[in-house]
């Protein structure tokens, strides 16, 4: 009995590195997935704006494979972007986080927009308003221009 | 009337009022380099790795507990900065071995002849190493070569420096490491 169970235990390493052998030939898609929807987040630091995910560099490529070994390790993609952030600064993220100083960020293109609109609102509104008021005609002009149409139209009626 | 001339100006004077905070924005935008991050380990324990050395016994960052330690990340393709500041750090090395200062180097992304063709060039005595799958760059928020990490003798990083040394920084930042009990 004692035999047979040193066997197995002999065994299952033996067995456990063919299964992971058989796993490295294809790539696990589920794990390459969740690698990339965080590496997508994170900012190539040789590079002018790409991701991790995006980018063919040295770096980014061992960055995706540190990613990998945290997913595998059990970390969830807020820690591992929290990890990242802690070696590199918040410049590591591609999307500056929605809070303090980074709110003007975020908040001034909209504030941008509507002022916009509330300066092209009260300029149409001035324009309108400056446009003159059609007056009233003089009754002894418009009685003169009648009678002098009228002698222009005489002759050649004639 | 006077109301009217009144009102006007204030009106005028609204719009350049109102872009003020917009250009004092641009003002600390433009001021700013944007290569220059500090590092948010400055003032942290520095991360521990253990590494394999060129010819020597692999080294752990534990195991220099008690000393200061001087980190440069190079590489042999990095050119310039990297064959400006070897010789300094070699002949700083030197100096400084005996005072209980530890220089080591990661090189990184390198192949290792020639990695070992550089450090023969520059007469390298003090440890170096590779730096497999960039585990220690990420792990230190490395961005390039070269960039040294001071670390003092409790295991805290003191100062970032990027870039190739120069001499006065480099022995003024050793000092500020070697003051320190």
């Amino acid at each position: 009995m004692a035999g047979l169970m040193a066997l197995v235990l002999l065994l299952v390493p033996v067995l456990g590195s063919a299964a992971t052998a058989a796993v490295t030939q294809m790539p696990d898609f589920a794990l390459e997935d969740r690698v990339r929807e965080v590496a997508e987040g994170l900012r190539c630091v040789v590079c002018q704006n790409l991701s991790v995910a995006d980018s063919p560099s040295d770096l980014a490529k061992e960055m995706r494979n540190v990613v990998r070994e945290l997913i595998q390790q059990g970390k969830s993609p807020a820690e591992i972007r929290a990890y990242f952030v802690s070696r590199y600064g918040e410049f590591v993220l591609l999307a500056p986080p929605k809070r303090g100083f980074n709110l003007l960020l975020w908040g001034l293109p909209f504030l941008a927009i509507a002022a916009g609109a509330c300066g092209v609102y009260f300029v149409a509104k001035r324009w309108t308003a400056q446009r003159e008021p059609e007056r009233a005609v003089d009754p002894e002009y418009a009685e003169r221009v009648r009678r002098d149409l009228q002698e222009r139209a005489g002759p050649s009626k004639s | 009337m006077a109301a009217a001339t009144g009102s006007i100006s204030w009106k005028k004077a609204l719009i350049p009022l109102a872009s003020l905070p917009l250009i004092a924005l641009l003002a600390y935008g433009f001021r700013t380099d944007p290569k220059n991050i500090p590092s948010p380990l400055v003032k942290k324990p520095a991360p521990a790795f253990q590494m394999a050395i060129y010819d020597g016994e692999p080294i752990s960052l534990g195991g220099l507990k008690g000393k200061a330690v001087v980190l440069n990340f190079w590489a042999s393709w990095c050119f310039p900065a990297c064959y400006e500041e070897a010789p300094l750090l070699e002949s700083t090395w030197r100096t400084y071995k005996e005072q209980g200062v530890i220089f080591l180097g990661v090189d990184i992304q390198d192949k290792e002849a020639n990695a070992r063709e550089f450090m023969r060039r520059f007469n390298y005595t003090f440890p170096n190493g590779p730096d497999p799958g960039s585990k220690i760059s990420i792990d230190y928020g490395v961005y390039g070569v070269p960039e040294t990490f001071f670390i003092d003798r409790q295991g805290r990083i003191a100062y970032k420096h990027v870039g190739a040394l120069t001499p006065d920084l480099l022995r003024a930042q050793l000092d500020v490491l070697l003051k320190e009990q």
